[in-house]
């Protein structure tokens, strides 16, 4: 998120799209309802279905999963063409006036660049024209065709309300009303808020579906401003927070970037990572990248990370590829290309699409190590639970080992939320059992191969010998240790390099990240953490809820990063003079000397508005990007591709159908369903008692929601004969799951390009562990495709089939593993078979 | 005095049973009945802070465990609610939140170290020496057989594909970081978390 949850009060459009806040994220959605009640705010719902949230809107339009990017373009077609845009923000925060190269063009649905044998484009013309200084040109006139604005201007223009509807079936009038609503924010005292999750993200474009709406919100100057922002509400507890840390294939900590096998050199990685200004007098906040990485590698190396070995720089894997996402992963699996696998409190077996090929590439490893809370799916992959599991353990050479963990309970630390805030926890109680803390089973194996590469030798120990580990208990460092390390320390006196005053002494934890040095005398495992824990103690532990103004920032509650801010872009909630665009909730203002509000400046705290220094500090044009560059894998600006498995043809270009810079392994390809075999639209969703796969193991939770179900409307249990309760057995052309139908008025056949079209909702939440009813899994069902610059699954949005069908017998139902004979433990154990 | 606000609940509930007894002229039975009645659960319970640990609105929950925390005594939880202080969710939870309980007592809550041989059909009961010797053993043996220190164009990349690991979403930062620092040490490359899904 970029605001608070709390801040969503002083919106006064609520658009939720992508996501169903009320069920899904019910205690924060609260702040939705006190925006209604409070700031006779209005909500706009966007969904395939008629969810909780659409049932307190005041606008509720359906969409055709998949088709949101045509949606949000047309929106932005009427921002324009109706003259509906915040003209003083994007003239001075956007790159609207920018002028974009003579190379750079859109044709058939493919950009310049395109190479069809890669599937990726070459972007060396989505980019500016630049002057003598290597500035871009700009023409603040909006003369020139080729401003950003012009060009996006021409690019949407194909996205007609007669357009939309055909492809998203939404109706035209609901559409121009909802369009007609979010138009009214454009007034500088105005703010919609955007809340989205998963509803956007699991796309094969579901990068660009959030770039359309962030888009949107730079026309109509909401980005900075209270009550505004693109506000991402996030899954699991921590997945923020792991995100920051950068657990992630590509990633390192604080949003650096995993060298790769081409930047051979550290000199070689540093030379992407310059960030010249792109605009006389901008920040370019990256122009610090080295002193971040220098900084994280002597938190990971210590004192054998130094300027002569470049910091150690080879001691840090490359990558051969983007990235080992976890689609390449269990395709490597599938064709035998790796040995072992940790599942650390994750369970792919029910969370990856194509569950069929997860568990066909489970099979090939020899080795998997399971570290959990519970008793999970992939613990279990090898054993045989009927239809649900079928398997053949004396066939599967995998050697498994299911560690107990602690969970969040029975442990200290810090989870970051949705709102970028980390705070504190507090064990409460022992583990069950043996179960252990994460952090002394990773010390415990960190400690055993440490001591085996020490004696024995083996493939390039150095990182690991060299790896600091200076906890006062090596078999198990305290969180509050490592959270320190995360923050940051001087490792030498450090003195201001202009005037020669004494800044840190050697050994003082870091106040800010402005502190750090690229020389080596200061370290941070993770930059953006650095304020979270100085010397005046833990910062994240903080509890005082005071919020002056009832701004919605409880500045003083835990800590946000980056520097405790709350709201990102801040600058950009006061116009380009320093003064707030709505007087009523100012954020920041310049009081004539230094930058004062509620929140934390985003910007530097003195710098005078007539420097004309941009608001989007980190980036090198100091303004917000309506034109990508190349940023983006599949184009500058988003455009409208269908779902992999899609029902309907591109009407806007049929020979460029999907994302043409999505990966599709070949193996994949074939199981890719047409609509001619599988014609209804499927998308999978969360319901409100559930979480993940984990609640089916809690009583309550599977009480209330005891069985797989799916939802289909009442038009197609009508013409497939389905009753409502009644048994279905719903099929992808990767497999196939027999649950219950709930029969409901919240799904309604779409006229989609003249064609009724059908959806079938797929809730997520069961599988063949825990106290609630044995299921299969909506994943048997979904694709194996993910994003073009992410390879988040499709998840929302693919082809299926539904047939009617009876009760299956009792011992496909019955819970437990089944014995050598097929027969289920728990049927004999009862003595009923 | 130093009184924790548990233990000031204790005090005056305590107080108040006895005193408003006497004060209805039970005299000496009143007060044998006022010890005698069952005493409020929670105020013998230990208050701990925590969030809650399903989605990212993260609620503040208050804990409510028994036992003292002294040594070689188990504390175990007994009742989870919301936070009122916290200024997001200011005591509400979700139907998710408010079944937190049932989750830390789980019935399929772990609490041995198993372990599946390849090919067997059962799983068997391990020691933690067992499991933990045993993984580090596997991972060194195919780290070894398969880092590539250079690629083919000569370039070092110290890079290791063929054992991966999905780190956890529910897990604190702090054990995420301990995780990236050994995975990445190990030259780990094959390494990705629930933001995907
Ligand atoms: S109580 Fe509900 S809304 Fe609050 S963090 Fe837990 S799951 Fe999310």
């Amino acid at each position: 998120m970029t605001n608070t949850w709390q801040d969503i009060k002083n919106a006064n459009v609520v658009i939720v799209m992508g996501g169903n806040a009320a069920e899904a994220h019910p205690c924060g959605f609260k702040w939705v309802v006190e925006a209604k009640i409070e700031n006779k705010a209005k909500l706009i719902v966007v969904d395939p279905r008629f969810t909780r949230t659409a049932s307190v809107a005041d606008v509720y339009a359906p969409i055709r999963p998949g088709t949101d990017i045509a949606f949000l373009s047309g929106l932005m077609r009427y921002l324009l063409t109706n003259d509906a845009i915040q003209h003083e923000y994007v003239r001075a925060y956007t790159n609207a006036s920018l002028i974009v190269k003579d190379g750079f063009a859109f044709e058939d649905g493919l950009f310049s660049g395109y190479n069809e044998e890669k599937r990726s484009y070459d972007k060396s013309s989505w980019d500016y024209e630049l002057d003598e200084q290597g500035y871009a040109k700009s023409d603040d006139t909006w003369q020139n065709p080729r401003c950003v604005i012009n060009l996006l201007k021409s690019h949407v223009d194909r996205y007609t309300p007669e357009m939309v509807s055909r492809i998203c079936g939404t109706p035209q009038d609901k559409y121009l009303e909802i369009c007609k609503l979010i138009a009214t924010t454009s007034a500088p005292d105005k703010a919609l808020t955007s809340l989205f999750a998963l509803g956007w993200t699991q796309h094969s474009v579901g990068a660009q579906n959030i770039r359309t709406m962030a888009m949107v919100q730079l026309l109509l100057g909401n980005i900075g401003v209270a009550g505004g922002g693109m506000n991402a509400l996030r899954g699991h507890s921590n997945i923020q927070g792991l995100t920051d840390i950068g657990l992630l294939s590509a990633s390192l900590p604080g949003y650096m970037n995993m060298p790769k096998d081409s930047e051979v050199t550290f000199d070689k990685y540093m030379e992407t990572k310059l960030f010249k200004p792109l605009r006389p007098g901008q920040t370019s906040y990256w122009q610090n990248y080295r002193k971040f990485f220098v900084s994280f590698q002597k938190a990971m190396f210590g004192s054998a990370a130094t300027a002569e070995n470049n910091w150690a720089y080879d001691y840090l894997p490359k990558l051969d590829v983007d990235g080992y996402d976890i689609l390449r992963a269990f395709e490597m699996m599938n064709n035998k290309q790796m040995n072992g696998y940790i599942c650390q409190g994750f369970n792919p077996m029910q969370a990856f699409p194509d569950r069929g090929k997860i568990r066909r590439g489970l099979s090939n490893l020899k080795y998997l190590v399971v570290m959990d809370p519970l008793d999970t799916e992939t613990a279990n992959f090898w054993q045989d639970y009927g239809p649900q599991n079928p398997s053949k353990p004396t066939e599967i050479q995998t050697e498994v080992f299911q560690l107990p963990t602690t969970c969040f309970a029975e442990e200290n630390g810090t989870l970051v939320n949705s709102a970028r805030w980390l705070q504190w926890h507090w064990k409460a109680a022992d583990a069950p059992g043996q179960a252990k803390t994460d952090l002394w089973i990773i010390a415990g194996l960190y400690n055993r191969m440490k001591a085996m590469y020490a004696k024995d030798g083996g493939a390039f120990p150095d990182a690991l010998l060299n790896l600091t580990w200076t906890y006062a208990d090596p078999h198990e460092p305290e969180p509050e240790e490592v959270a320190k390390e995360m923050n940051g320390r001087a490792l030498a006196d450090v003195n201001d390099p202009a005037t020669g005053a004494p800044l840190l002494k050697a050994g003082q934890q870091l106040d800010a990240f402005a502190q750090l040095r690229d020389d080596g005398t200061t370290m941070s495992g993770c930059w953006i953490f650095a304020g979270s824990f100085t010397d005046k103690g833990n910062m994240t532990a903080r509890r005082d809820a005071t919020d002056p103004r009832e701004a919605g920032i409880a500045p003083n509650w835990a800590w946000a990063w980056p520097a405790n801010r709350r709201i990102l872009y801040n600058r950009a909630s006061a116009n380009p003079e320093g003064k707030a665009w709505n007087p009523a909730k100012p954020v920041i203002e310049w009081n004539g000397s230094k930058w004062v509000g509620v929140d934390v400046p985003d910007y530097g705290p003195t710098v005078k508005p007539s420097d004309s220094v941009g608001p989007f500090i980190m980036n090198q044009e100091g303004q917000a990007r309506l034109f990508a560059r190349g940023l983006m894998n599949e184009g500058p600006f988003p455009e409208h591709y269908e779902p992999f498995e899609s029902p309907s043809e591109n009407v806007l270009h049929p020979k460029v159908k999907n994302n043409p810079a999505a990966r599709l392994f070949a193996s994949d390809k074939e199981h890719m369903g047409a609509s001619a075999d599988f014609p209804y639209v499927g998308t999978t969703y969360r319901l409100t008692e559930h979480f993940h796969y984990w609640t089916k193991h809690a009583l309550i939770n599977a009480i209330l929601q005891p069985e797989e179900f799916v939802e289909i409307g009442e038009a197609l249990a009508k013409e497939k004969g389905i009753e409502q309760g009644g048994w279905v057995k719903v099929s992808s052309k990767r497999g196939q799951v027999i649950c219950k139908a709930f029969v409901t008025k919240r799904i309604k056949p779409l006229m989609v390009d003249g064609k009724p079209t059908h959806v079938i909702g797929c809730p997520i939440h069961w599988g063949f562990t825990g106290v609630a009813r044995k299921g299969y899994g909506a994943n048997t069902l979904t694709p194996f495709v993910g994003d073009a610059n992410t390879n988040t699954p499709e998840f929302k949005a693919f082809l299926l089939n539904i047939e009617k069908t009876s009760a299956p017998p009792a011992v496909d139902v019955a819970q437990g593993p089944r014995d050598a004979q097929g027969v289920p433990k728990s049927l004999t154990k009862m003595g009923s078979l | 005095m130093d009184l924790s606000r548990r233990g000031f609940i204790k005090l005056t509930g305590a107080g108040l049973a006895v005193s408003s007894m006497g004060a209805l002229g039970f005299g000496s039975a009143g007060t044998a009945l006022a010890a005698s009645v069952r005493p409020f659960k929670l105020t013998a319970a230990t208050e701990t802070r925590n969030t809650c640990t399903y989605c990212s609105v993260a609620c503040g929950i208050l804990i409510y465990s028994q036992g003292d925390r002294a040594k070689n005594v188990k504390s175990s939880v007994i009742h989870i609610e919301g936070d009122p202080d916290h200024p997001v969710n200011r005591g509400t939870l979700c139907p998710k939140g408010a079944g937190l309980l049932d989750i830390v007592r789980a019935p399929g809550r772990l609490t041995v170290p198993k372990y599946r041989a390849a090919g067997a059909t059962e799983w068997k009961e391990v020691s933690w020496d067992f499991a933990l010797d045993r993984i580090a053993t596997l991972m060194k043996q195919d780290r070894d057989a398969n880092f590539i220190a250079k690629n083919g164009a000569g370039a070092t990349v110290n890079r290791w594909n063929t054992t991966g690991m999905l780190a956890a979403s529910a897990a604190s930062n702090e054990a995420a970081y301990v995780t990236f620092k050994w995975a990445r040490a190990l030259g780990m490359v094959t390494f990705d978390n629930q933001a995907r899904v």
